[in-house]
C-alpha cells in the first residue's frame, strides 16, 4: 500500500463538517414539514371523488414512487430552466426532496385513515359531535399514531437525500462541505469517511429521538 | 420549449442508458439478494453475539447515503490498488446496499413462518434442509415478495446516482444530451417516463400479487 | 316519545327494514329479540340519524330525524347509543372518554364536565378506573364505560345494540346489572339482546323481529311466554 493517509486535516475540518450538519438537517426538517403537508392533501385529494384533485394526487405520487428522487432533483434544478425558472441549489434540492416526501407519505397517510375503524367516528358522531369535531378529537389523534413510525422513517430517507445537493453544486450542507474539502485537499476518503460517520450518527440521533417522543406521546 | 431538435439517435442513445441502468440494476440485485440470503437466514436464527454486530454493519449500510458509499469505495479503489472498473464498483456499492435491505426482508420472513409450523415438520421426520426448503421458503417468500419486489425497484431508482463515478446510464444520458440541445424539461420528462414505464408495471404486479395472497387466507 | 312508523330501508339491493312501526313511550322499555340479520341493529342505527332510510319516518320527540332541515348533532344529545363494540376512543383515559362531548358538544366547563363524568362512572361502577387507558380494562368495563360516557350527555333516550354479545359470558352480568339499573331509575330504552331471560325481566314490552318487520310485539308475558306467530315460536324454541 502505496497511500498514507492524513487523517488529522480530516479532523480539523470537523467544526465546518459540524456546521454542514445543521444545514442538512435543516433541509430535512423543511423538506418533511412541506412533505406532511402535501402529503395530507394528497390523501385526501386521492380519496375524494373528484375527479381532477383526485387525478393530480395520483400524478404526483405514482411520480415520485417511480421515478429516481436524483431525477426529481434534476427536473426542480435543471428542467424548470426551459419554463424560465432557474432555482438556486438549496431551493432546488429542497423542492425535489419535499416533492419525494409528499408523494410517499400520501401513501402512508392514505393507509393512515382507512386503518382508524370507522366505528371510532360513529361512536363520536353518536354522541352528537359533528363531523369535523369527531375528526379532530378521535380520528386525528390515533391517525398521528399511525403515522408517526413512517414519518420517522421518511425523515431518514429525507437526510440521506441530502447527499445528492453534491449533484447539483450544493456547497453548505454536509456533503457539500465535504467536497469543498475534498477538492481542495484530494483527500476524498479520509473526509468523506468522516462524513459517512457523520451522516450516521445523525441518522441514529434522529431515530432515538423519535423513539423518545413515541414513549411519551403514546402512552397508551 | 418542446421544439423537435431531438433525434433518432438521441431516443436510441437514451435507450441504450435505459438498458445500462438495467444491466447494472439486474447484477446489483443478483448480488444483493444472494448475500442477502444468506444474512438474511443467518440472521434468523443466529445467537445475539452474531446477530447484534452483523445488524450493525449492515445497519451502517442503511444509513449513509448510497452516493457517500459511492465515492468512499472509489476513492478506496486506488489505496489498496483494486484494479476494478468503475462499472465494476458501482455494482459491488449497489450489491451490498441492497444486501443490507435484502437481509431485513428475508430475516423477516423465515420469522414470519410460525416456529410451531416448523417443529411439527420436523417431527414428521423432515430433515433441516427439508424444513427449509419445502416449508420455510414458501410460506416466507410470500411475506417476502412484495417487500421484495420494492427493493428491486428502489435499486433501479438508486442507480441513477453511479452517474457520479462516470457510467452512462440513464440519467447521465439524458444529461448529455440536454447540453447539447438545452431542453432539459423536455429530455427529462423523457428519461422519467421510461423510468416510469419500467417501475410502474412492476409495482402493480407487486401490489396485486399481496393483495391476491391476502385475499386468499 | 318515539315515534317509528312503517320504516323501510335497503342496503343496495337487500331490503333490510320491510315497514316496520312501533312506538315507544317515556320511561318505557321496549327489548327487541330476533334472529341475526333480522333488521334488529338497523333500526337503532336509523333511530339516531347514522343510517339513511328509504321509506317512513321516525320521529323523537316530534322531531324528523331525516328530515333535511334537522339537526341530526343536536338530536343525538338527547339520544343514547351503546354499541356492540364499545369503540372506547383509545388515546384517552377513561374519565376523559366520558368528559369529551360534554366539554366538546354541550360545552360545560371543564370542572362541570368532570363532576359529570366522574358522577357516571361511579353510577356504572367504574370510580376507581378513571385515570386508566380502555386498554387496560376487560370487555365488560369498558363496555360499562361506553354506557357512562353516553348517559354523560344526560340523554332523554338510550339505545343498546346487542352490548353483551361481543363479552365473556363472565363478564356479560356485570353490564346486565347496569342495564337493570337504568331501567328501574326510569330510562326510556330500546334494548336489542340475545339475552332471553333479561329482556323477560327488565321490559314492558318485548317486539321480536323477523325478515325485517315486528312479527309480534307486547308484554313479555305474551310475547316470550305464550307467542302466537309461528316464527316466534321457532325463534324462541332454537334459543331457549
Amino acid at each position: 500500500m502505496h497511500y498514507s493517509f492524513h487523517w488529522r486535516a480530516a479532523f480539523l475540518a470537523l467544526p465546518d463538517m459540524l456546521e454542514g450538519s445543521l444545514v442538512t438537517i435543516e433541509i430535512a426538517v423543511l423538506s418533511i414539514v412541506i412533505g406532511v403537508a402535501f402529503g395530507i392533501l394528497l390523501a385526501l385529494a386521492r380519496l375524494s371523488q373528484a375527479r381532477i384533485p383526485k387525478a393530480v394526487a395520483l400524478t404526483w405520487i405514482e411520480t415520485a414512487r417511480n421515478t429516481p428522487a436524483l431525477l426529481q432533483i434534476y427536473m426542480c434544478y435543471f428542467g424548470l430552466g426551459s419554463l424560465g425558472i432557474y432555482l438556486d441549489s438549496f431551493p432546488a434540492l429542497l423542492a425535489g426532496i419535499a416533492f419525494n416526501n409528499a408523494g410517499y407519505l400520501a401513501e402512508t397517510f392514505r393507509g393512515g385513515l382507512n386503518a382508524v375503524p370507522p366505528t371510532q367516528m360513529r361512536a363520536a358522531r353518536s354522541l352528537g359531535m359533528s363531523a369535523p369535531q369527531a375528526f379532530r378529537m378521535v380520528v386525528l389523534p390515533q391517525l398521528f399514531r399511525i403515522v408517526f413510525y413512517p414519518i420517522t422513517n421518511q425523515m431518514i430517507w429525507a437526510i440521506l437525500m441530502t447527499a445528492l445537493g453534491l449533484t447539483v453544486g450544493l456547497a453548505t450542507d454536509l456533503s457539500g462541505v465535504t467536497q469543498e474539502l475534498n477538492v481542495r485537499t484530494f483527500r476524498t476518503f479520509e473526509f468523506f469517511s468522516i462524513a459517512a460517520v457523520l451522516y450516521y450518527l445523525i441518522a441514529k440521533f434522529v431515530t432515538l429521538g423519535a423513539r423518545l417522543l413515541a414513549w411519551r406521546l403514546f402512552r397508551y | 420549449m418542446f421544439t423537435a431538435t431531438l433525434s433518432w439517435n438521441d431516443m436510441l442513445f437514451l435507450i441504450e442508458g435505459a438498458g445500462t441502468t438495467l444491466v447494472i440494476t439486474l447484477l446489483s440485485l443478483a448480488g444483493g439478494t444472494l448475500l442477502g440470503l444468506v444474512f438474511g437466514l443467518v440472521r434468523a436464527g443466529a445467537p445475539w453475539w452474531l446477530n447484534a454486530p452483523l445488524g450493525a454493519v449492515l445497519d451502517a449500510f442503511r444509513s449513509v447515503p448510497l452516493l457517500i458509499q459511492l465515492i468512499l469505495a472509489n476513492a478506496f479503489k486506488p489505496i489498496i490498488g483494486l484494479p476494478w472498473s468503475n462499472f465494476t464498483v458501482a455494482c459491488v456499492v449497489l450489491a451490498v446496499y441492497g444486501a443490507a435491505y435484502c437481509t431485513e426482508i428475508v430475516r423477516a420472513g423465515v420469522l414470519a413462518v410460525p416456529v410451531t409450523t416448523r417443529r411439527a415438520a420436523r417431527s414428521l421426520g423432515l430433515t433441516w434442509r427439508q424444513d427449509l426448503t419445502s416449508i420455510v421458503f414458501p410460506m416466507a417468500l410470500r411475506v417476502a415478495l412484495p417487500s421484495w419486489i420494492g427493493l428491486a425497484l428502489g435499486l433501479m431508482k438508486d442507480s441513477a446516482l453511479v452517474l457520479w463515478l462516470g457510467i452512462i446510464e440513464l440519467l447521465r444520458s439524458a444529461q448529455i444530451i440536454i447540453t447539447r440541445t438545452q431542453e432539459p424539461l423536455l429530455i427529462l420528462s423523457i428519461a422519467g417516463a421510461i423510468y416510469f414505464a419500467l417501475s410502474f408495471p412492476i409495482a402493480r404486479i407487486g401490489a396485486r400479487l399481496e393483495r391476491s395472497w391476502n385475499d386468499r387466507d | 316519545m318515539i315515534e317509528i312508523d312503517d320504516v323501510r330501508k335497503c342496503y343496495g339491493p337487500l331490503e333490510v327494514l320491510r315497514g316496520v312501526t312501533m312506538t315507544v313511550e317515556k320511561g318505557e322499555v321496549v327489548s327487541v329479540i330476533g334472529g341475526s340479520g333480522s333488521g334488529k341493529s338497523t333500526l337503532l342505527m336509523c333511530v339516531n340519524g347514522l343510517e339513511p332510510i328509504q321509506g317512513g319516518r321516525i320521529a323523537v320527540d316530534g322531531i324528523d330525524v331525516h328530515a333535511r332541515g334537522t339537526n341530526v348533532d343536536r338530536l343525538r344529545q338527547r339520544i343514547g347509543i351503546v354499541f356492540q363494540q364499545w369503540n372506547a376512543f383509545p388515546h384517552l383515559t377513561v374519565l376523559e372518554n366520558v368528559m369529551l362531548a360534554p366539554r366538546k358538544v354541550l360545552r360545560l366547563p371543564r370542572r362541570e364536565a368532570e363532576a359529570r363524568a366522574v358522577a357516571q362512572l361511579r353510577h356504572v361502577g367504574l370510580g376507581d378506573k378513571l385515570n386508566v387507558y380502555p386498554s387496560r380494562l376487560s370487555g365488560g368495563q369498558q363496555q360499562r364505560m361506553a354506557i357512562a360516557r353516553a348517559l354523560a350527555m344526560q340523554p332523554a333516550y338510550m339505545l343498546f345494540d346487542e352490548v353483551t354479545s361481543a363479552l365473556d359470558p363472565l363478564l356479560v352480568g356485570e353490564v346486565l346489572d347496569t342495564l337493570r339499573m337504568l331501567s328501574s331509575e326510569g330510562m326510556t330504552m330500546i334494548v336489542v339482546t340475545h339475552e332471553i331471560a333479561f329482556a323477560r325481566e327488565v321490559s314492558d314490552r318485548v317486539a321480536f323481529f323477523h325478515a325485517g318487520q315486528i312479527h309480534e310485539i307486547g308484554p313479555p308475558e305474551q310475547v316470550i311466554g305464550n307467542p302466537t306467530r309461528p316464527e316466534t315460536v321457532a325463534f324462541l324454541e332454537s334459543v331457549l
